[in-house]
């Protein structure tokens, strides 16, 4: 089950970058999402794959697909690259494949205590507690991030009323 | 217990043993795994046809009207009929489309409807899979067919097509959120999202009874935003016949137009089924917290009746909304979640929090 979905991940992530057409590459890229929260489903860990599932292909290949559909046309394709991107992108793999392999191979994996799912009370407490390891400050610096972004989003997008005036 | 007598997992734990002795473990895991799917594929399929015809069936009365009445008895098979007819209906291939995505489209709406379908408990015992985020998890995977529909917009390289793919995903996307505050305030009650977890709850009486007024009103909420989500009337814009022919799904024929229409009945079923599970206590009786002889009473209808009662009411109620209510504009339609429905869904949620905090449930 693995190999299939390891298999199902490395082509069409492949495809994803060679396909010549933006929606398909998007489609894609949802195909690979999805196996991946197969491989959570794998480690029995079913929240993560549920939230992956939500946030990954439910939120944002929904937004990728919905901005593609605002601006492309279905004749559209995508030029290719320059020859410089093509070999400095070739560079870059032939010394980062080594790289991560070296230090996957290097690294001592621990195995983790609790092989049954994760309770879905702990995953709360611990995201929103204070002590050891909670996780609220990162949680609330996090929400302003967002906050401020959609701001600036709105601000952005919003029509200026003193220049329609002039208009 | 009496409830024992209509429990299911003694037939499933009797399948699964005589699997497991006469082969390997991972032959006998397959063999269910087929199974399941068979079974799935067949309620699948009975489920859409009596549907649809319980759709056109309830229109009529709404219209005083018969509605149909000449296939079969009462029209029963009328859309069995109508079934054979798409099958044999010439799928017409778009010239200007682009092929793959135009082909894929279907699939991925119905892969959706069917993940949703395998985490819902049917009756006592009854259940594919438990996972422990239940609930997340249907939100999760039903939220995937939105892809499907705005992929069949765009690909179908037709005008009417794209603007219906776009109301129907800025809808589904807006409304997504109404469907998950409200379901979360009854997890709020339970303190759990798996969904046996959830109906095991509802023993001494029904959230929608327990939770007071805010649980009811959560599920009005709930009733409105799921209408939203599977595109049905009041909120059908994405398909409103006489401005888009048919919205996203205009290109299509024969089978494929037939998934689409397929898909959409059966989330209104897992609409339903969920509001029932969550709201109406799933496939439990009707008990009254310590009333022994009337819970007693109660239990001796068996637990699947209770769930496809309690589902085909709701589904009696959606329908009823899409034709009595005039179909909305986009702005009112937006304009009603994200001023209304959002602010008192939050509020909602903070009154139930509060409510627990203090214990004044049942």
């Amino acid at each position: 089950m693995f190999y299939l979905l390891s298999t199902v991940i490395l082509v069409f992530s492949v495809m994803t970058i060679t396909t010549p057409k933006v929606l398909r590459s998007a489609v894609y890229l949802l195909f690979v999402l999805i196996a991946t929260a197969g491989l959570y489903f794998l480690l029995n860990y079913e929240f993560l794959a549920a939230v992956q599932i939500t946030l990954y292909a439910g939120g944002i290949v929904v937004l990728i697909i919905f901005s593609i559909l605002l601006t492309s046309h279905i004749s559209h394709k995508l030029a290719r690259p320059a020859p410089w991107k093509l070999w400095s992108a070739a560079i870059s793999l032939i010394v980062g494949i080594p790289l991560v392999l070296w230090i996957i191979l290097n690294h001592t994996f621990q195995q983790s205590a609790n092989e049954v799912p994760v309770d879905m009370k702990l995953i709360g407490t611990q995201l929103l507690g204070t002590g050891k390891n909670g996780y609220v400050l990162p949680f609330e610096l996090i929400s302003i991030l967002l906050l401020a972004s959609m701001i600036v989003a709105i601000v952005i997008a919003k029509k200026d009323k003193e220049d329609k005036q002039h208009n | 217990m009496i409830l024992e007598i209509y429990s299911f997992s003694s037939l499933t734990e009797a399948i699964d043993t005589a699997l497991n002795n006469s082969m390997a473990p991972w032959l006998a895991t397959l063999t269910e795994l087929v199974i399941i799917g068979i079974v799935f594929l067949s309620f699948y399929a009975l489920l859409g046809l009596f549907l649809v015809y319980l759709e056109r069936k309830v229109c009529a009365v709404m219209q005083n009207r018969i509605g149909p009445n000449r296939v079969g008895k009462w029209g029963l098979l009328q859309t069995i009929a109508d079934l054979i007819k798409l099958l044999m209906k010439e799928l017409i291939p778009i010239k200007n489309a682009d092929q793959f995505l135009f082909n894929l489209a279907p699939y991925i709406v119905i892969a959706a409807s069917f993940m949703a379908m395998a985490a819902l408990p049917f009756a006592k015992g009854l259940q594919a899979i438990d996972l422990n985020v239940g609930l997340f998890y249907i939100m999760a995977v039903s939220s995937l067919g939105v892809v499907g529909i705005l992929i069949a917009g765009w690909s179908s390289n037709s005008k009417y097509s794209l603007v219906g793919a776009m109301r129907s995903g800025a809808q589904i996307i807006s409304y997504e959120l109404s469907v998950g505050l409200s379901l979360l305030s009854i997890v709020i009650f339970t303190g759990s999202l798996q969904l046996s977890d959830i109906v095991a709850s509802q023993a001494d009486g029904w959230w929608i009874f327990k939770g007071h007024i805010p649980a009811f009103f959560a599920f009005v909420i709930y009733l409105v935003a799921g209408t939203a989500e599977i595109n049905r009337g009041p909120f059908d814009l994405a398909e409103a016949e006489s401005e888009l022919t048919a919205g996203f799904h205009t290109e299509y024929s024969g089978i494929k137009f037939a998934f689409f229409f397929l898909a959409e009945y059966i989330n209104m079923f897992i609409v339903a089924a969920v509001a029932a599970t969550v709201f109406f206590g799933g496939w439990m009786p009707l008990h009254i917290g310590n009333w022994q002889g009337f819970n007693a009473v109660m239990d001796y209808i068996p637990s699947i009746i209770w769930f496809f009662g309690k589902t085909f009411f709701i589904i009696y109620l959606i329908m009823w909304f899409k034709w009595t209510f005039p179909r909305l504009r986009i702005d009112q339609l937006l304009t009603l979640e994200w001023k209304y429905l959002l602010p008192l869904n939050l509020i909602n949620t903070v009154i139930i929090a509060f409510i627990v905090l203090m214990g004044w449930y049942f």
